[in-house]
């Protein structure tokens, strides 16, 4: 395939396969080394990347992007992050002076990251840069570095515009066929194709080429539908395109459900939720995703799409079994719809590492208590099924009943009945129903004006 | 002088504009090959048909090596010949290497080594300690015992007396870099190797050997690696060997760098250990005798479990006078990758082992922690002086007690304790904990002879210095000091001196980069050499004003000799003309040691390395989660050759150490598969977990031994301050009950909820 975008201020044309990468093309032809791997699956950052289009700045991971990806976007590697005089950018200067690089080798990733930060103001940086493993320094002194290079002007030549053509006009076809530009383009594609790959984010798709050399037929990027994304919001519902980026759509759900965009800001990395997207996370149908909890305890209803026409169904239902979804081959995600409601969501997500790691479970809850009742409940979890799954015994120990101690004990309880969760290398079985159960208690304890979060404690 | 100040990496320019070079970014020929090792899936049991023929026809194959193939040995252990390059009928777990494609570029090798067909007729793999012991199988005949005292009667005779056990486990490396190796065949069967390793000089010796051919006909360059913490010792020899095989069979350039998950399968790991103890105390929880077991599983090989093992006995006092002493030592043999060198090389295990039981002292006793530690301390009842290690080694240098006196008033220990007990009993859901532990280390290799390093320096006869040692970059800063030391020797300015790559065709038979000891020898080395060009200089410039040769003075870049002010490359000039060579070799060997590693007694280190560090931390009891709140530290450097690459590696090291201790996790399945294999599922800390409050300060004091300016070994000690968050942690589950929490490592939030119930009481 043929892929047009800015490298580094210069317009360049690749010719790659539809999986080659974005870290390899780099490496291997205009011979970029200073973009490094280092986990070849999007958890370490040392191959950030600077990608500007009609979106915005924003960092990414090369190694999980397909080259295809990037069709009329600008793309900056760390060896265009310093002027064309050799002038050092802010944060450049201030990671030398901050001693904020060691063995230098995720130090590529670290500047490209700081420096989309820096382009878009962004200061809390330890969010921005949860996505970028070093293993030497301790990460201290780059922070200091951060801190330091915040408030000095961006350098004119970061500031990349995407090429002067539009997103839907991208990308090369692929056997004589025209690359789907609308939902309706892509409902035929994938009636003629219902064994071929849909590309939205490829941050799940990315590691099934770079760990699992799998074959993914005839493929689709989903980037050139661009009424696929985005997020409207109207006087009841608020509706989520498929290929929203947890990004988009974290700032969009902020103002709605706060908990709900507090657990998209632990949802990978910024690298990751910068590609990935609602709609993948979805389809796929991990156990573990962490962004179905949340929309199954909204009420989400998912709008699948065919060649047929649209089909809607609640979310829950869609997860039928481990590896098993209720979507024909033929059928696309095309959105998400939540009732929009005064807020009742909780969000409790459990890891071995607060940031950009996977849960062992992730409980969300929807408690909507009315005088002392409650008056509607949906307790969804993940990490303790084949599937994302309410908890029903749970809710029906809650549903209608006085909301205090005794009776989250009681549904605590029953919460036993609701699953058997495995024991896998994140945690045991055991310490999963504990803690699920514990996430219970703690919506109760909250409440009831306990300190419950570590992270409002200082020392 | 440029030694002392705080300047940046010589390569720090180069890191963030990404032109720094690693071995894959290495320019190669045209043609150039890569490699990719196919895997065994079996933890052990015998080869019984292995099918390549999927392999061989994959695109982009070019050939594919099995053990049969290799031209001579077949061995890339670093110790004890029994690391085979790849398998010979018998697998010993699973992520060993059976065969070797060459292929035309890096994906298609990897990709070609799934499609083997092999058969492995499975024997009941020996996966754990308990396995392990079950079946006796061990290296060395029976244990390491180090002892001291009547430690039966001392027990028996103590008025309290406990017992417990903790498990420590290991530690992924995940240097950002992976192994990486690059070979270039030459003319007459030479071979040029550029590697990401802590030691050019095994891999030289290991290549020559897997070639046949004499160590003169490889040559071996380490620039820098994109970091190694004891992961680059030994465990890049299968990747430079298989480069060397593989270029000699094909005569083109070869490349082999592991995917993560291949890395984290195939490689070494911090070895694990479970610790048993005895101890017997008097009221103030003063240790009258102490009977430790260590069992550690060393994997597969023997690889440096040894030394490792020893390093743990030889930690395992840490800061603490043991009057009645006994160390067991058991290095098991297990089906898992073949544990290795991790900075500290056992030291850590020892040390978290007699820390957690000062530790549990405490507790028993309802004492500050602290308090039970400072009357423990060396120097607490005689003069430090006139007591000795476990192993008969006078304590003549020791700090802690001063350095733990100065921190504890520093980070408010006392008002900060009191402040976390008045927390925990307004809080029921969150506790906090503190912990304040110390760390003496012991600087030198303890296997002596290789407590040597050489050098070679020249100066051009326009002034400029070209700069080599034995000594690898691997983030450390070690290329930086040492070139401050010969700036400094020269008196010239710091860009007058060249930094290059370590090359085994420069500076021969060097040791390891490796034991923090990497300026130590190294920056002795250089000033030797450096001395000596000097001299010559001096001598030179002395006869030609007039002036003895002790009175040319070489500073701020001039060479001045009675009423004469020349440049250094005026200097440097007039020597060449004169037909006096300016390049010169520096040779150094640490003096005073003497180890007997069977015995266990003898002065093993030539002086202690000191620190200490308070971490206050939080716990949620709902699910164990925790965050390091705070953590303050003072650490011996000696006099820093640069405070700003010393704090450096102080503040890396305790996140490491923290790391170690609490969110990484190995886990292996019970048929010996470490499912924890990539950074997916293997957590190393992360931005947000170093501490939100992190005070670093350096002691300041000169080393009492006679080394380079008299700074001290920085790279290995500070990990083990991050000791100081286990114990913060289970400091805080010891606030949820009455019960010692028994905390075990690594700390994750199972853990830790784990210690919440052992501290209640329930079942």
């Amino acid at each position: 395939m043929r892929t047009t975008f800015l490298l580094n201020g210069s317009e360049i044309t690749a010719e790659t396969s539809p999986t080659t990468t974005l870290l390899d093309w780099l490496r291997e032809h205009p011979n970029l080394t200073g973009t490094k791997e280092g986990c070849n699956e999007g958890d370490c950052g040392a191959c950030s990347v600077i990608i500007t289009d009609a979106n915005g700045v924003r960092a990414l991971n090369a190694c999980i992007l397909f080259v295809p990806q990037i069709h009329g976007k600008a793309v900056r590697t760390v060896e265009g992050v310093a002027a064309p005089d050799d002038t050092l950018h802010p944060v450049q200067q201030a990671m030398i002076e901050h001693h904020g690089s060691q063995c230098g080798f995720c130090t590529p990733g670290f500047v490209t990251t700081m420096a989309a930060a820096h382009l878009n103001g962004a200061t809390d940086h330890d969010t921005q840069l949860a996505g970028n493993l070093c293993r030497c320094t301790g990460y201290a002194p780059i922070i200091r570095a951060a801190q330091a290079a915040q408030a000095a002007p961006v350098p004119d030549h970061m500031r990349d515009t995407s090429l002067p053509f539009a997103q839907n006009t991208s990308g090369e076809p692929q056997a004589g066929a025209e690359p789907p530009t609308t939902p309706d383009a892509l409902a035929h594609w994938l009636d003629q194709n219902p064994d071929g790959t849909l590309i939205a984010g490829a941050t799940d798709v990315g590691l099934w080429v770079t760990k699992d050399f799998r074959d993914l037929g005839k493929t689709a990027f989903l980037n050139r539908i661009p009424e696929l994304a985005g997020v409207t919001v109207t006087d009841n519902t608020i509706r989520i395109g498929a290929t929203t980026t947890l990004t988009d759509l974290q700032t969009a759900i902020a103002p709605h459900y706060p908990a709900f965009a507090e657990l998209i800001r632990r949802y990978g990395s910024v690298q990751v939720r910068n590609a990935a997207t609602i709609g993948g996370n979805v389809a796929n149908g991990s156990p573990i995703g962490d962004g179905i909890p949340a929309l199954i305890a909204l009420g989400a209803t998912l709008h699948l799409r065919s060649i047929d026409g649209p089909r809607a169904m609640l979310l829950k239902d869609f997860f039928v079994s481990y590896g098993q979804q209720d979507r024909a081959k033929n059928e696309f995600v095309e959105a998400i719809t939540l009732p929009k409601l005064p807020d009742a969501l909780k969000c409790y997500k459990l890891s071995k590492r607060f940031d950009q790691d996977i849960s062992a479970v992730c409980g969300c809850f929807w408690i909507v208590v009315e005088n002392g009742q409650v008056a509607d409940v949906r307790l969804a979890f993940g990490g303790m099924a084949g599937t994302p799954k309410r908890a029903k015994q749970a809710e029906a120990a809650l549903r209608g009943q006085p909301w205090n101690a005794s009776r989250v004990k009681s549904a605590m309880t029953a919460l036993e009945q609701d699953f058997e969760p495995l024991s896998d290398m994140r945690a045991s079985a055991a310490y999963r129903m504990e803690a699920a159960r514990n996430m219970l208690w703690r919506a109760w304890a909250e409440g009831d004006g306990q300190a419950t979060n570590l992270h409002a404690v200082t020392a | 002088m440029s030694v002392s100040r705080p300047l940046p990496h010589d390569a720090a320019h180069l890191h963030v504009t990404g032109a720094a070079r690693y071995v894959d970014d290495t320019p190669t020929p045209a043609g150039t090959l890569h490699l990719a090792f196919g895997l065994s899936d079996a933890a052990r049991g015998r080869i019984t048909a292995m099918d390549l023929t999927q392999v061989r026809a994959a695109p982009g194959v070019v050939s594919v090596l099995i053990a049969d193939d290799l031209p001579s040995a077949n061995d890339v252990s670093p110790s004890a010949h029994d690391e085979p390059l790849l398998a010979t009928g018998e697998v010993h777990y699973v992520g060993q290497p059976l065969f070797l494609v060459i292929a035309h570029s890096h994906l298609q090798a990897r990709h070609a080594a799934r499609l083997a067909q092999v058969d492995i007729a499975p024997v009941a793999p020996i996966l754990s300690i308990e396995d392990a012991l079950a079946a006796d199988a061990r290296f060395e005949d029976g244990p390491r015992i180090y002892a001291r005292g009547d430690v039966a009667q001392a027990l028996g005779g103590a008025a309290h007396r406990l017992t417990g056990q903790i498990e420590i486990g290991g530690q992924e490396h995940f240097y950002l870099e992976g192994q990486a190796a690059l070979a270039m065949p030459g003319e007459d069967g030479d071979m040029h190797i550029i590697s990401s390793t802590q030691h050019p000089t095994e891999i030289q010796h290991k290549v020559a050997d897997a070639i046949g051919r004499p160590m003169h006909a490889v040559r071996v360059e380490t620039r820098r690696m994109g970091g190694g913490f004891g992961g680059k010792e030994s465990q890049g020899n299968a990747l430079a060997v298989a480069c060397a095989v593989a270029a000699r069979a094909t005569g083109r350039t070869c490349k082999m760098r592991y995917d993560r998950d291949d890395d984290m399968t195939v490689t070494g790991k911090r070895h694990d250990f479970r610790i048993d103890y005895d101890v017997g105390f008097d009221d103030a929880g003063r240790i009258t005798g102490l009977d430790v077991r260590h069992y550690t599983r060393c994997g597969w090989a023997m690889d440096l479990s040894l030394p490792v093992a020893d390093r743990a006995m030889l930690h395992a006092d840490n800061a603490y006078w043991l009057p009645h002493v006994r160390i067991e030592s058991h290095r098991l043999r297990t089906n898992t990758q073949s544990a290795t060198a991790f900075r500290g090389f056992g030291g850590p295990q020892g040390m978290l082992g007699m820390e957690r039981i000062v530790d549990h002292v405490a507790g028993h006793l309802g004492l500050d922690p602290l308090a039970v530690r400072m009357a423990n301390f060396y120097g607490a009842e005689a003069p430090a002086k006139s007591q000795t290690t476990p192993y008969g080694q006078v304590v003549d240098d020791f700090v802690g007690d001063a350095l733990v006196a100065k921190l504890r008033d520093s980070a408010s220990y006392d008002a900060r304790r009191a402040a976390v007990a008045d927390w925990n009993a307004a809080n029921t859901i969150l506790k906090k904990g503190i912990a304040l532990t110390p760390v003496k280390f012991g600087i030198s290799f303890t296997l002596t002879h290789l407590n040597q390093a050489g050098a070679l320096v020249h100066v051009y006869a326009d002034g400029s210095i070209h700069l080599n040692h034995g000594g690898t970059e691997m983030g450390q800063g070690l290329f930086q000091k040492v070139a401050q030391v010969a700036a400094s020797r020269f008196g010239v300015p710091l860009e007058a001196v060249k930094i290059t790559a370590t090359d085994t065709a420069k500076v021969p038979n060097t040791s390891a980069t490796a034991a923090s000891s990497g300026s130590d020898l190294n920056g002795m080395a250089v000033k030797a050499a450096c001395d000596t060009i000097r001299d010559r200089m001096a001598e030179h410039i002395a006869q030609l004003h007039q002036c003895a040769a002790e009175d040319v003075l070489f500073a701020e870049g001039r060479v001045r000799a009675g009423a004469a002010d020349l440049s250094f490359t005026e200097a440097a000039t007039l020597t060449y003309e004169a037909r006096i060579s300016l390049s010169a070799t520096g040779f150094y060997k640490t003096p005073d040691i003497k180890w007997d590693r069977i015995k266990g007694h003898g002065r093993p280190f030539f002086y202690f390395a000191y620190g200490a560090a308070v971490t206050e931390v939080v716990i949620d009891t709902l699910t164990g989660e925790n965050r390091i709140l705070r953590a303050d530290i003072l650490h011996d450097a000696g006099a820093s050759l640069n405070p700003a690459l010393d704090i450096g590696q102080i503040e890396g090291g305790y996140v490491q150490g923290a790391g170690w201790l609490t969110t990484e996790e190995l886990v292996w399945d019970d048929q010996g598969r470490l499912r924890t294999h990539a950074p997916s599922t293997y957590k190393i800390p992360a931005c947000g977990d170093r501490p939100a409050i992190f005070n670093v300060a350096l002691w300041d004091g000169e080393n009492a031994a006679d080394t380079i300016y008299k700074s001290k070994a920085v790279g290995e000690p500070p990990l083990m301050l991050g000791i100081s968050a286990f114990l913060a942690l289970n400091d805080a589950a010891a606030a949820c009950g009455p019960h010692y929490p028994d905390l075990d490592a690594p700390a994750t939030p199972e853990a830790v909820l784990r210690a919440v119930h052992t501290a209640r009481g329930d079942v």
